[in-house]
């Protein structure tokens, strides 16, 4: 499988499409013969990526290599990859074998060859007989194979896959993802594959580079980006999590829901505020006094099929959800504990609002494109460039954009146990995080305002 | 009583619009010379028509040769011109689109007359000699916005994929253009193709104003200038019998062909 030899190095690759940065100085390289999943929300920079290696785009800054060379002036036709589309992609002129031909016959390949090896990759993706078929007449699932034998008829060092199994429908999917991890065993070679569906891509993949806002956020074995998230939007994204905030009394002791446990991890520092991410699965039942760390009230069971999905509030007013083999029934008190294995300790991206601005007045002070009255500051005067710190659980969003100093919308939320932690967009591009009780959706307008008293003013250095 | 009514409207309808072509056919039968007199059935006037025997037979047969090779001509160019046009428009974005789909169409609204006098005072300010060229650029000039608003359509029904699928698959740029998006478009260029042959063959007020002086006569000028020397000649009679149903047969391969793609869809 995959060796240490790197077949794709991107070195500080960014790319905009007119203001907006879709990519931002990534870094990645990817082993010959390695399955690499692209993973992340839409828009989050993975497609873009993919077509940058296929050469459909250029990088604005940075460089992508192959085999240590780099490809930046190779056009597309010239890159010894191949790309299965999203949508497929098929000539719609032509039948299924000329699809299949097509690369083949464009370098000239003698037509036995061309026979041979086109009824060889039929036969690989189980299409054999479909020779002669209007393509247009195939199923969604067959078109698929044939997009993919297209591709591979080529024999590419790096088959590049955008989405490839996003239209077809669950259980043809779970299918085609046996099929195609078979595939990738048997050819051996490179496989690059885009998707936001994190069981495929957990299912799949030797390696998964977890994106968003045009960042990589998190590179590893799908063993390692689960049980290890190094954030709190891997942990969300990826299966289904508890986020918690914690506070790292000591190496290897945490504390979080009210309660003090032990834990496995070291070098936080100590009493130092940490994201917790504890999976559903992950906390147990027990009828034992001695070995119970917290009780909690069932609010709800659902069956799940394979499991029981329970929603408990705990003996502290925080909500986890909890995944067990067992039921137990609704307002009923139970007993929890969670292995020290199971806790995992995330270091906080940001712990309160930053933002940069200007004083306009004594005050008045200018920052993300509004000015926002502030308390007297001492030793301050108009046009001193300020840093200004925003709890929080200080920010106030209003129900209309207008009523606020400050237009915004929600562009990611997540839910600690007892209250929201919003990631807000303003209509100028900056980001606020936002601590509130009150519920929200993604999408959402809303207007932002600040209390003058909360907004705590520091002078800033001209580097 | 009211479906009656609307039936006889309809009938009525058909009756005026029809009713001079089907004059025309039914007296292309007879030899009077005068257009409405029957003198028995006869075909001597396609006979003559065919055998060129029949006075100013030559400059007859002239001018159908002419309105067919300008129609051919200018409709190729169109057609080439249409399908570049089209595929750099789909490629645009917003506004520029939509300004340019504007300035696309209003040839086609214009006044043949307005169009006509305009491109005479065109080609005299820049000093071109005015015969054939001129007349086939003039119509290149208004056939090629039907083309245009034919090939868009496919390209909004394409794939946007399929052209990148063939540079992946190690097409040069020009090779996928013609392994892979003409292919695709080739319906939309045959419909324009023809909307643009029909519209040549049929223009009247362009060609006579940008003719010049070298006695270039197409049919609709050549029947104007007939027409007015006193009397058709009636072998003209037969003539537009035919044109009218060559017309007729296009018209049905172009609605057939359609309602066919539509079906595979």
């Amino acid at each position: 499988m995959a060796s240490d030899e790197h077949i794709i190095d991107l070195k500080g690759v960014s790319k905009s499409f007119g203001d907006k940065k879709i990519l931002d100085n990534i870094n990645l390289y990817i082993r010959k013969g390695e399955f690499v999943t692209l993973l992340g929300p839409s828009g989050c920079g993975k497609t873009t990526t993919l077509r940058l290696i296929a050469g459909f785009l250029a990088p604005d800054e940075g460089e992508i290599l192959l085999d240590g060379k780099d490809i930046s002036g190779i056009p597309p036709y010239k890159r010894p990859f191949n790309t299965v589309f999203q949508r497929y992609a098929l000539f719609p002129h032509l039948d299924v074998y000329d699809n299949i031909a097509f690369g083949l016959k464009l370098r000239k390949v003698p037509s036995e060859e061309i026979d041979q090896r086109v009824r060889k990759v039929l036969k690989l993706v189980s299409m054999t007989d479909y020779e002669e078929r209007d393509v247009d007449s195939l199923s969604g699932g067959q078109q698929q194979r044939v997009a993919i034998a297209r591709a591979l008829v080529n024999q590419p060092e790096i088959l590049l896959l955008d989405e490839p199994l996003a239209a077809l429908d669950l259980k043809l999917r779970k299918d085609m993802q046996i099929e195609l991890k078979e595939m990738h065993r048997e050819l051996g070679i490179t496989f690059i594959y885009v998707t936001h569906d994190q069981e495929e891509a957990l299912t799949l993949s030797d390696t998964i580079v977890v994106m968003d806002e045009g960042r990589i956020q998190q590179i590893g074995t799908p063993t390692e980006v689960y049980n290890e998230p190094v954030n709190s939007f891997v942990a969300d994204f990826i299966g289904e999590s508890n986020i918690l905030n914690g506070t790292m009394i000591r190496d290897r002791r945490v504390s979080f829901i009210g309660h003090e446990f032990d834990c496995v991890d070291e070098g936080f520092g100590e009493n130092n505020p940490v994201d917790v991410v504890v999976r559903p699965e992950d906390i147990y039942f027990t009828k034992k006094e001695e070995k119970t760390q917290f009780t909690a009230t069932v609010r709800s069971c659902t069956f799940k099929g394979v499991h029981y999905e329970m929603y408990v509030d705990t003996d502290t007013g925080y909500e986890l959800m909890i995944q067990d083999y067992d039921a137990y029934p609704v307002d009923s008190v139970v007993r929890l504990y969670i292995d020290p294995d199971d806790i995992q300790v995330m270091r906080k991206e940001r712990t309160c609002n930053t933002f940069e601005g200007e004083m306009a007045d004594e005050t008045h002070v200018e920052m993300l494109g509004g000015t926002f009255e502030c308390l007297p500051q001492a030793g301050l005067k108009a046009g001193d460039k300020v840093r200004v710190e925003v709890a929080f659980d200080k920010v106030d969003l209003l129900d209309h954009q207008e009523e606020g100093e400050l237009a915004g919308e929600v562009h990611f939320l997540l839910y600690k146990g007892d209250h929201y932690h919003l990631t807000i967009l303003t209509e100028d591009g900056d980001h606020l995080w936002v601590d509130t009780d009150d519920i929200w959706d993604k999408g959402d307008l809303v207007g932002i305002n600040f209390a003058p008293e909360d907004l705590k003013i520091s002078k800033r250095n001209e580097a | 009583m009211k479906k009656f009514l609307a039936q006889c409207y309809i009938w009525i309808l058909m009756v005026l619009l029809y009713a001079p072509l089907v004059f025309i056919a039914v007296f292309s039968f007879t030899e009077g010379k005068v257009m409405g007199r029957w003198n028995g059935f006869s075909t001597r006037l396609y006979q003559n028509l065919f055998t060129g025997q029949m006075q100013g037979s030559s400059s007859l047969i002239a001018a159908v040769e002419n309105t067919l090779l300008i129609a051919l001509v200018s409709a190729a160019v169109s057609m080439l011109l249409g399908t570049i046009a089209a595929i750099g428009l789909h490629n645009m974005s917003g506004r520029g689109r939509r300004a340019l789909t504007f300035l696309n169409n209003i040839p086609m609204i214009n006044p043949d007359v307005i169009t006509g006098v305009s491109l005479f005072l065109l080609f005299i300010f820049l000093h071109f000699t005015q015969g054939y060229l001129s007349v086939i650029l003039s119509h290149i000039s208004f056939g090629t916005p039907y083309v245009v608003l034919s090939v868009l359509p496919k390209l909004r029904q394409m794939n946007p994929n399929t052209y990148e699928a063939a540079l992946d698959l190690g097409a040069t740029p020009s090779q996928a253009l013609w392994k892979v998006l003409i292919p695709q478009l080739r319906p939309g260029m045959i419909s324009g193709f023809i909307l643009a042959f029909t519209m040549s063959l049929d223009d009247f007020a362009v060609t006579f104003f940008t003719r010049g002086t070298i006695g270039l006569e197409t049919l609709s000028t050549y029947i104007y200038a007939d027409a007015r020397k006193g009397g058709l000649t009636p072998e003209l009679r037969p003539l537009m019998t035919l044109i009218f149903l060559i017309i007729l047969v296009l018209l049905l391969f172009i609605n057939v062909r359609q309602a066919k793609m539509q079906k595979s869809e």
